[in-house]
């Protein structure tokens, strides 16, 4: 009765989660303009998708921006989780603190505050811009994943490394870095996802004629211009779908790896 | 003379120090630049347009614009209770499902987690735009503008309510729990007096993580009221867009500062183990 | 294997961490070329920090290290010819077992052929041929401990550094590993230093034992010296069991404790208070009536190769290890020979402080303040209805803020959980046994002022507790500068 009443209520929480993006999955299979209105099966919608010159330039410049952003997020945020573990003093505990500012911070907030910033700096709105902005939001995470790895890590690895006769930078990157790659790993895609998920940042320091998926769908609805609106569904259906795969490969080989583990 | 002859060592071994220690500490200069520039210096340049006038001189004008305005203030009152309508409801759905995954064995929860906060990975614009649709298809958009707006926002952060949740509940000790049953507690006190203080951490730091954005993200507002709930966020992108004072947008945005910072001591300061709850397990 | 060559040379040797507590205190030390020495004290004593200065993890804040004659205080520890086996072993989770053991080779760029068989024949040594591709995470404890110990030895250093390496070990594998450590001390010819708290541990397998407490050398010396010579009752406390009484040299080696007279074989200044160390192995059993004492036994545990058993002599207990059973309320008679009773000068006899008074009739001394009888300063002199001191010629005396030299015997000092009773506060820092009264230390926070006494009562380590001293037991006399 117990597991039936949990069972009963994570289905139903799914399908909350579920059943508007399985909406949208369905009705990309049609051409209607609008989701309820079946007018027949048809792959238009993901012609579009792969035609329409604006939305696969928005596409790529999405991912772009979020694998570069993310790249440089995981190298500062990875250094900085190092300094700042290593670092008990006044330098330390500032950029401890500084790191948690982005997190807590409303985005709104946030992305004015570097909108102000680029203005003074007379870099304005601009791809360098959009690029430092989703960092702000992205190397906090990458901190954040990685600090815990270090705090499980054994102490003496560096030191032992030292011992042997590495210098500092070697222990590094030969003892330290591997020990806490799962949470640079894990820090890295937390921030594609922010990335790829954020709006308001891109809205403030986006150049004018960029777009990020975000800003395109918005800007889309907001001016009622709903002309490439169906083919974002076909886009949420791919995504799902890789999604779904994901899943799928996550589950084999997380029971691989139990078989592996039964074996030792 | 005995006084001189014990500070010479330690005196050379400080002037070594440098040489002595590769400082890994140092590695954070780069980030503490990058935050200074790019994270407290913005903020400072938002309270010093909150504080001046558009000519450039000091004034407390734009504050006294801000709440002696009734629509400012409604607005402002109108985001808290989005906020915290959205946080609540967020908690009291999210909760149960940490709760029940967090029981799951452990090669089964990662799964079913994943499902959870999958959704993430669909931009929130078009997941937002999904959810409208079904909104749409059930005839309720542009009539219960409110109720939709709650029911959007809660489709966008409920994923970030239940991660922490998740984090701090899987982390707890089973075994507080045994012993409090073992004391003769029943199940329900075993959930109020154990289980719920201790994944507190979690609950707070799901409640930072709901609570903020749901009070300014005007793109949800926007999109499932037809633009007829104006929250807070919106008005700063009104007056940084189209209302073109900048002056004023500061002083809403340092408003909201001071709000999450207020929230923040609530909170419980700025607590490491809270925050490291948001950053793992993905 | 020991030569006459000294490999390392502490001197003044000083570490004080940032908040202040000084763990190691002007050690001076040397260690032979090949020789296996230990540190051996209760946590906290300064042992490991000394080691790590010797790796180079920590930088001394006083005082120099010599390597060969050279300070080394300032080489990183990767530039010293210094390898450690570390307490929890710290091998790298990421590399296999050959990985792990190569990673010093690699890193001084020695060909792969050189390092193959390098690490292959290390391998050999420590017993683990053929887990070259294992992770280190499948290892069980003891494996793992060799492979730390493989990837210290394969760099071939002059000194091997070992932190408490078998404390993770059950106790057959520990007994295992410490013969085979040793053994392979022989095999190498190499320098040891090892650092541990088991004292059994530290007998068995080293050529010197450097004893330490509090940041301070007790006492060096070989096993058999520390243990049958113990220069303190710390020592003699800490190596082995012992019994520890209370004693006064009579003169002419002759030694008064537990209430009769012992020939002994050491000599000290005639009526001097000492303690005295009997082992409890040395204290032989008699038939009742033929020993030098006797009592009656109040407990007897098996041990295995022997019994132990307390007998209790009017007030004191003395431990007796036999392999004769004697039953519990049987009354026995046992005897020490001369040889086997150990005097050390007494520590302390009466504690000495520095202070002032205050106003009127308090004291300020060791962190606290504590009535006193001002008027024995000057004989014959009274106090008047002010607080003045009226000396015997009739003159007014103002005491305030005047230095004296203040003395409390062993035995006048009392403490209470209650912190407002006395007139100081401290932490119980230290507390032997002595056969019928354990001697306490409670030492203050703010200048680590020590309250040496003996008690009766049973009280724990760190108990934090206040200081009484009955005013009439608090001897006063002025200063030295005072007096003139």
């Amino acid at each position: 009765m117990k597991k039936f009443l949990s069972w009963g209520y994570l289905i139903l929480i799914l399908a909350f989660v579920y059943v508007p993006i399985l909406v949208l999955v369905v009705y990309s299979f049609t051409d209607s303009t609008v989701v309820g209105k079946w007018s027949g099966f048809s792959l238009e919608l993901y012609k579009d998708l792969f035609t329409g010159e604006r939305i696969r330039k928005t596409i790529i410049n999405t991912v772009v921006l979020a694998l570069i952003s993310a790249s440089l997020s995981t190298i500062l945020g990875t250094l900085g989780a190092i300094g700042i573990f290593y670092n008990k003093k006044l330098l330390g505990k500032f950029v401890k603190n500084a790191n948690h500012i982005p997190v807590i911070n409303a985005e709104i907030v946030t992305a004015i505050s570097l909108a102000l910033v680029f203005a003074l700096l007379g870099i304005g709105r601009s791809y360098f811009a959009l690029l430092i902005g989703h960092v702000v939001i992205c190397a906090p995470f990458v901190v954040l994943s990685v600090i815990p790895k270090l705090k499980q890590m054994d102490g003496s690895l560096y030191e032992a490394a030292l011992d042997l006769g590495a210098s500092p930078f070697q222990a590094l990157t030969k003892v330290v870095i591997p020990e806490i790659l799962p949470g640079i790993i894990s820090g890295f895609l937390l921030a594609i996802t922010l990335s790829l998920d954020d709006y308001m940042i891109s809205a403030y320091t986006k150049p004018t004629t960029f777009d990020t998926i975000s800003t395109y769908v918005y800007n889309a609805v907001k001016n009622q211009n709903h002309s490439d609106l169906p083919a974002l569904r076909a886009l949420s259906a791919i995504i799902f779908f890789i999604m779904v795969i994901a899943v799928i490969v996550r589950n084999v080989s997380a029971t691989k790896s139990l078989k592996n583990k039964k074996e030792i | 003379m005995k006084k001189e002859k014990s500070a010479d060592p330690s005196g050379s071994a400080k002037q070594k120090k440098s040489a002595f220690r590769f400082n890994r500490g140092q590695l954070c200069i780069p980030y503490g630049l990058f935050l200074a520039l790019f994270v407290i210096f913005p903020l400072l340049l938002i309270i010093y347009y909150a504080f001046t006038a558009k000519d450039g001189s000091f004034t407390f004008g734009n504050f006294i614009w801000f709440f002696s305005s009734p629509s400012m203030l409604y607005n402002l009152g109108i985001s808290i209770l989005i906020g915290l309508t959205t946080t609540v409801i967020c908690l009291l759905l999210g909760y149960p499902v940490a709760y029940i995954l967090s029981r799951f064995p452990e090669r089964r929860r990662g799964i079913l987690l994943l499902l959870f906060i999958m959704p993430m990975w669909i931009n929130f614009v078009l997941r937002a735009l999904a959810m409208r649709e079904i909104l749409d298809l059930f005839g309720m958009l542009g009539k219960y503008n409110f109720l939709n707006t709650i029911i959007g926002m809660v489709y966008d952060y409920l994923p970030f309510m239940i991660l922490p949740l998740y984090t701090t509940l899987i982390k707890m000790d089973k075994s507080l729990e045994e012993a409090a049953l073992d004391l003769g507690a029943g199940k329900a006190k075993v959930f109020t007096s154990v289980t719920l203080p201790l994944s507190l951490p979690g609950i707070i730091s799901g409640i930072t993580m709901v609570f903020m954005p749901t009070m300014t993200c005007y793109v949800i507002s926007g999109t499932f009221s037809n633009n007829k709930v104006t929250i807070i966020g919106k008005l700063i992108e009104t007056w940084f867009g189209t209302g073109d004072n900048w002056h004023y947008g500061s002083v809403i945005a340092l408003v909201l500062l001071i709000i999450m910072f207020l929230s923040t001591l609530i909170e419980g300061k700025f607590s490491d183990d809270k925050l490291a709850t948001r950053g793992t397990n993905l | 294997m020991t030569s006459e060559e000294k490999i390392i040379e502490l001197i003044d040797l000083s570490r004080e961490f940032e908040d202040g507590t000084v763990a190691v205190d002007k050690v001076n030390l040397f260690i032979r070329k090949g020789e296996f020495v230990t540190f051996l004290g209760p946590s906290g004593c300064g042992k490991t920090t000394t080691l790590r200065m010797i790796a180079g993890f920590d930088r001394p804040t006083g005082g120099k290290i010599l390597l060969n004659g050279e300070d080394i205080s300032s080489l990183p520890p990767n530039k010293r010819p210094i390898n450690t086996v570390f307490q929890r072993y710290a091998l790298f989770p990421h590399l296999n077992v050959y990985e792990n053991i190569a990673f010093g080779l690699k890193l001084k760029k020695l060909s792969k052929p050189v390092i193959a068989q390098k690490v292959e024949k290390t391998l050999k040594m420590v017993d683990l041929e053929g887990f070259e591709k294992r992770s280190v995470a499948t290892l069980s404890g003891g494996q793992q401990q060799r492979v730390a110990i493989a990837r210290a030895i394969v760099n071939e250093p002059e000194i091997l550094l070992l932190d408490e390496p078998l404390g993770a070990l059950d106790l057959k594998m520990r007994k295992d590993m410490q013969l085979e450590l040793k053994e392979m001390h022989k095999k190498l010819g190499i320098t040891f230093i090892y650092v541990t708290h088991d004292q059994e541990e530290a007998l068995t397998m080293s050529d010197t034992i450097v004893v330490m407490k509090d940041g301070v050398i007790q006492q060096v010396g070989d096993p058999k010296d520390i243990y049958n010579e113990p220069k303190n009752a710390f020592v003699a406390d800490f190596i082995g069991e012992s019994n520890i009484f209370s004693g006064t040299y009579l003169g002419n080696r002759k030694v008064r404790f537990i209430g009769q007279t012992f020939d002994c074989i050491d000599d000290f200044p005639v009526n001097e208070k000492v303690d005295v160390v009997v082992r409890p192995e040395d204290v032989i059993l008699t038939a009742y009536g033929e020993g030098a004492v006797s009592g009656e036994i109040i407990s007897c545990i098996f041990k295995g190769v022997h019994y132990e058993m307390v007998m209790l002599v009017g007030k004191t207990e003395i431990v007796i290890q036999s392999t004769v059973e004697r039953k519990v309320g049987e009354k026995v008679s046992v005897k020490i020979d001369p040889d086997a009773i150990h005097i050390m000068a007494k520590e302390f006899s009466v504690n000495l402080y520095d202070g002032y008074i205050t106003k009127k009739n308090t004291v300020c001394f060791g962190d606290g303040e504590f009535q006193c009888d001002v008027t024995q300063l000057y004989p014959g002199s009274f106090l008047d209805e002010e607080g003045y001191l009226i000396t015997a010629d009739g003159d007014k005396i103002d005491l305030t803020d005047v230095n004296v030299k203040v003395e409390v015997g062993l035995k006048d000092i009392e403490i209470s959980d209650d912190q407002d009773l006395g007139g100081a506060i401290g932490n119980i820092v230290s507390m032997i046994y002595k056969g019928d009264h354990y001697q306490l230390t409670v030492r203050t926070d703010e200048n680590e002022e020590d309250f040496v006494f003996d008690t009766e009562d049973t009280w724990n380590e760190n108990d934090r507790v206040s200081v009484i001293i009955p005013k009439e037991k608090i001897k006063l006399s002025l200063a030295a500068e005072e007096k003139k």
